[in-house]
């Protein structure tokens, strides 16, 4: 019996630790993948017009700006829509609503969460843009603004309940601290849950932004498309395509091997650098946050 | 402990064994022959009907039909993963290049004429242009429909996607003129759509938008624009027979390719494709007849 017992501890063990490494071997894996596959570009197309303001592939015009401009626009505005009311929901999930108020909008903000980003899309294309040319009397509702709009909330969701678990998860000692102080309900929150919740939240926050870089299906069918070097503060009310539309339309038609094919790949390159540039960024700044929290109670 | 890993992977052997033998069982049960067919977007619509007719008349034959583009369809073909390519263009010298070097041939055959037309929105007052017009809105030098005889409202431009067979074909015979040497290409700011259903849905609502889409995709609650090949020349709108006596400028031959000369099932296939009954089905699809 007991033999047994070691061997099964022995087993589950390596078990668990060997998942726990898979999920850095898968991302070596995809790393170097998208390396093998997008590396070539650099010798196959010249470095200028990589950075060149045309994207036009069936003509060899290869200029990615236009598309990471196009990709950083969308998901800005989308953070400055998801940012405010995914933190604002989750504040008023976890410290104010009443408890039968909370069992109701938790499961409906996670029913957003599941909604199938096509069917977003069609929603913006068929009703959203339609809208926002006529109401702000634009040429076109296919913008940029339009993607903004719908991935603001598509990371929504994915920031209340991030953000919300991380308030949860605030001691209730610290808030009835704040209250014997005579703060308000206001000042609870603002200095001292929040702050104490701090890195919940920032991962929130970047896990959204995460999501809104990432989405594809949605962007590609309201951005309208066009590569336009998005630069302008009025870019956001222009068409523009992003980096993911352009792989996600483009990917099934290219011969495998072929310049297009390999710049495809160095644009999926270019994407997971910034996604993980975010992450690093994010993680930094946590623990920071973290070392300072330390120094302050020892 | 042992038991379970045991009967764990017996029950692995056993799915692992039965497997390939019961598709292998199924297809010994029914003699149905499959057809791979795949590619243009413009022409997925008239495949399928044709593959349903024929499936009706010839019940042991299965006709899978899918788009992705006509370049999809070629690579499919490349790749032999497909019997037949659509393809709303000729095949590229490169792609039968691949092909050569993938030990396949491609074989053209000519089944269907198409025409684009070129579309805006009902409300718009523009009811005519030349092919020079349309060449130099689409390149941004026109930008405002004042310039062409319209309202002040600026012009949305509309195109397919880059994979797709008719941007390619709009390019070459349109903004290109024809023209080899031409190096003109699509304003940046077009819009460039997946599918003609968003080029139609965008033109139904937005009376700013120019759009082209094959003749057999545009509804009628659309403008469809008469077009002239020369300034001073005759507007012509497209229609079965201005496309097949040539007066309408935007007209082009489709394509479904084999590898090599096709025998068995396939060469029925495609013979019956050009038989009066099927090109009749081309007809009411909103395309031309070769015959």
């Amino acid at each position: 019996m007991e033999k047994s017992l070691n061997w099964r501890e022995f087993f589950i063990t390596r078990l668990i630790k060997a998942s726990g490494y898979s999920a850095i071997l898968f991302v070596a894996l995809i790393f170097f993948f998208l390396m093998r596959e997008g590396l070539p570009t650099l010798g196959e197309v010249e470095l200028s017009s990589l950075l060149g303001s045309r994207w036009y592939p069936i003509e060899d015009y290869f200029g990615i700006l236009p598309l990471i401009t196009g990709s950083i626009i969308i998901t800005f505005g989308a953070a400055l829509i998801a940012v405010p009311f995914g933190i604002g929901t989750a504040i008023y999930i976890s410290e104010i609503a009443p408890r039968w108020m909370r069992e109701i909008l938790k499961p409906l903000v996670e029913l957003l969460g599941g909604l199938p980003s096509v069917v977003l899309g069609f929603l913006g294309f068929l009703v959203l843009a339609p809208f926002l040319r006529v109401f702000l009397d634009l040429p076109t509702g296919l913008t940029a603004l339009a993607g903004s709009l719908l991935l603001g909330g598509i990371a929504v969701p994915t920031v209340v309940s991030v953000a919300e678990d991380a308030l949860d998860a605030v001691p209730r000692a610290y808030r009835e601290g704040a209250w014997a102080l005579g703060a308000t309900r206001w000042q609870t929150i603002w200095r001292v849950t929040l702050p104490a919740a701090k890195s919940g939240v920032l991962t929130a926050v970047m896990l959204g932004i995460g999501r809104a870089i990432g989405e594809t299906m949605t962007v590609m069918m309201v951005t309208g498309n066009a590569p336009v070097l998005a630069i302008k503060l009025g870019s956001i009310f222009s068409p523009v395509r992003t980096m993911t539309a352009t792989i996600a339309a483009e990917m099934g038609e290219v011969a495998n091997g072929s310049t297009h094919y390999h710049v495809l790949f160095f644009i999926g390159m270019v994407l997971f650098l910034i996604s993980m540039g975010v992450n690093i960024a994010a993680s930094s700044v946590v623990f920071r946050a973290k070392k300072r929290a330390e120094r302050i109670l020892s | 402990m042992k038991r379970t890993v045991a009967i764990l992977l017996l029950s692995i052997l056993f799915l692992t064994s039965c497997g390939p033998a019961s598709s292998s069982e199924t297809a010994s049960d029914s003699p149905a022959v499959y057809i791979e067919n795949k590619g243009s977007d413009t022409i997925v619509n008239l495949a399928l009907a044709w593959a349903e007719k024929y499936q009706s008349d010839h019940p042991n034959i299965r006709i899978s039909v899918t788009g992705g583009g006509s370049g999809t369809g070629i690579a499919s073909l490349v790749n032999g993963t497909v019997d037949i390519a659509n393809a709303s263009r000729q095949i590229k010298p490169e792609e039968i290049d691949d092909a050569k070097s993938n030990g396949i041939e491609p074989v053209e055959h000519m089944i269907a004429r198409d025409a684009i037309a070129v579309i805006v929105n009902p409300e718009n007052p523009v009811h005519e242009l030349t092919l020079q017009q349309i060449s130099d809105i689409y390149s941004g030098k026109i930008a405002n429909w004042q310039e062409v005889g319209g309202e002040d409202r600026p012009i949305v431009r509309l195109s397919r996607e880059t994979n797709s067979g008719t941007h390619v074909y709009f390019l070459e015979t349109v903004l290109r003129l024809g023209s080899k040497e031409d190096k003109t290409l699509f304003s940046t700011d077009t819009l460039l759509l997946p599918s003609s259903e968003g080029i139609i849905a965008e033109v139904r609502q937005n009376p700013n938008a120019i759009g082209y889409d094959g003749l057999g995709y545009v509804p009628k609650d659309l403008k469809t624009i008469a077009i002239a090949e020369q300034e001073g020349g005759a507007y012509v709108l497209p229609s079965i027979p201005t496309v097949n006596d040539k007066t309408y400028p935007i007209a082009r031959d489709l394509y479904m390719y084999t590898d090599g000369e096709p025998s068995g099932v396939i060469k029925e296939y495609l013979d019956w494709i050009l038989s009066l009954e099927a090109q009749e089905i081309v007809a009411e699809l909103g395309f031309v007849p070769v015959k």
